[in-house]
């Protein structure tokens, strides 16, 4: 009886396990300890969150191996960390630390402006952002096991992230009625895999799992990503820029199993300290955006 | 036959898929009240410190204990650990199965793994020959069974990766994510 390690089915598997809970941003093994006790379903390893890369400015990279092995030993649900996109020999050294998820994360700045990472050639699975159906189904060509729609990382504003988790679920809702001959079509202006979106037609949703991410700040915010349709919720800055992590992480955790449920939402949300303080990405110029960043 | 699956956190829509294949209802149990009425429960993978700590907040531990008395229950891999008595660490447990598990005991993701597993019973109960495929992620072993616990199975090393106590089940690996439905059909035999 063989054992086969790195197939897509356990690649997939993991983010299976991850479905309807929160996966949050922590940069010390302090932090990743309070994720863990309020409910964390996975943590995110760091070495700055997004409104603090924002902030600083500089080229972002890989986080130093030795701070995401310090946030390992801490916890044991599963630590995931972020690579440049394209940056291929840093995901390599994230996988050869044994981290559980690598995100080629557009948070980071890019180290190819053309091309991801072959993300076939990895036993460890990855994570991608998008913005549409497109690019979602282009990175699982490539490999990805998991999706997450990017919204705007570091603003705590959450109209990005609505905008592309509408976009992705309105274009699966779109494919779900076309005619069979519609689909080559379909999957030209679409930019994606002829097999995808064939696939994610006969699905009627998205091949893998699909979190929302980028500019959830609240629990409320947690439960309407939930409400419109996404797997669950990456909380990056949201967290650990308000005055309160353990008691506003906790009451995320709560809000997303219980998204359909107003009274305990209404509940969770009481009493929660200085929300992070936000940025309007309707009055960010252009430039200061990340979600454009993957091709 | 109505049976629940604790929707807490994981892959509990994976679990209902499978029991709609089988034609029967499912329900998704998120709070104490959804336990009526129900002939079996499934607990389905996903972070069983998540699963344990919204169980306790919520007030699930004492009604999912006391349904486990009377009615079949099936945990699958965090679920598996839910249901033990010992984790080997402190987290929430339900301590209806008297078996002791032991967390991500393979390892990490990369270490994740697909095996066909020979499982007497399921064969026996299902009238099928085949060897069953099974997903195991960042999968916890059960180190020992005591009491009236019995190994269902074990991989090729000799690890026990499942259990069954009466009407109770633990399963370290994922017959949800695949397409076979036997080993849903054997936990419904014991609902039955």
């Amino acid at each position: 009886m063989e054992q086969q390690t790195g197939t897509f089915a356990v690649k997939k598997g993991l983010a299976q396990m991850l479905k309807g809970g929160v996966i949050m941003d922590v940069v010390t093994p302090e932090h990743a300890k309070i994720a863990e006790d309020a409910g964390a379903c996975a943590v995110m390893a760091l070495e700055r969150v997004p409104a603090d890369i924002r902030a600083q400015g500089g080229v972002a990279r890989m986080s130093d191996p030795e701070l995401i092995l310090r946030i390992m030993d801490a916890v044991t649900i599963p630590v995931m960390a972020k690579c440049r996109i394209g940056h291929f020999v840093e995901a390599q050294i994230l996988e050869a630390i044994g981290v559980d998820y690598i995100d080629e994360s557009e948070v980071l700045t890019p180290a190819d402006e053309a091309n991801h990472i072959n993300k076939h050639l990895f036993k460890v699975p990855f994570v991608c952002g998008c913005r549409n159906l497109g690019e979602a189904l282009r990175r699982i060509g490539e490999g990805a096991a998991m999706i997450r729609t990017k919204g705007e990382a570091g603003t705590g504003d959450v109209v990005e992230a609505v905008r592309h988790a509408r976009t992705v679920l309105g274009d699966i809702r779109r494919l779900t009625t076309m005619a069979d001959e519609e689909l080559m079509a379909f999957a030209k202006e679409l930019g994606a895999p002829y097999e995808l979106v064939k696939e994610t037609k006969e699905l009627g949703r998205m091949p893998v799992v699909n979190f929302a991410a980028g500019g959830v700040a609240t629990p409320a915010d947690a439960a309407l990503m939930m409400q419109l349709g996404v797997d669950g919720v990456f909380v990056g800055s949201g967290i650990f820029k308000s005055g309160d992590p353990a008691k506003r992480a906790a009451a995320i955790v709560k809000a997303v199993t219980h998204y359909q449920d107003a009274s305990i939402l209404a509940e969770v949300s009481k009493n929660l300290g200085e929300p992070m303080v936000g940025r309007n990405v309707s009055q960010m110029p252009e430039a200061e955006k990340i979600a454009g960043r993957g091709w | 036959m109505k049976i629940g699956v604790l929707a807490i956190q994981g892959d509990f829509a994976e679990h209902i898929a499978m029991l709609k294949r089988l034609n029967v209802e499912a329900v998704e149990v998120r709070l104490p009240e959804h336990l009526k009425g129900l002939d079996g429960l499934i607990i389905p993978g996903g972070e069983s410190t998540t699963i344990g700590k919204l169980a306790t907040d919520y007030g699930l531990m004492e009604p999912l204990r006391q349904f486990g008395q009377r009615h079949a229950v099936w945990g699958t891999c965090a679920g598996a650990i839910f249901m033990s008595k010992d984790a080997s660490r402190n987290q929430p447990l339900l301590n209806l199965m008297d078996i002791k598990v032991e967390r991500n005991a393979f390892g990490r993701q990369v270490d994740s793994f697909e095996a066909d597993l020979d499982i007497p019973e399921l064969k026996q109960v299902t009238g099928t020959k085949d060897a069953f495929h099974a997903v195991f992620i960042r999968a916890p072993i059960i180190e020992s069974v005591n009491g009236d616990a019995k190994i269902l199975a074990s991989v090729a090393d000799g690890r026990i990766v499942a259990a069954q106590q009466v009407h109770l089940l633990a399963t370290s690996f994922h017959p949800e994510l695949t397409n076979d439905t036997r080993f849903h059909e054997y936990f419904l035999s014991l609902a039955d």
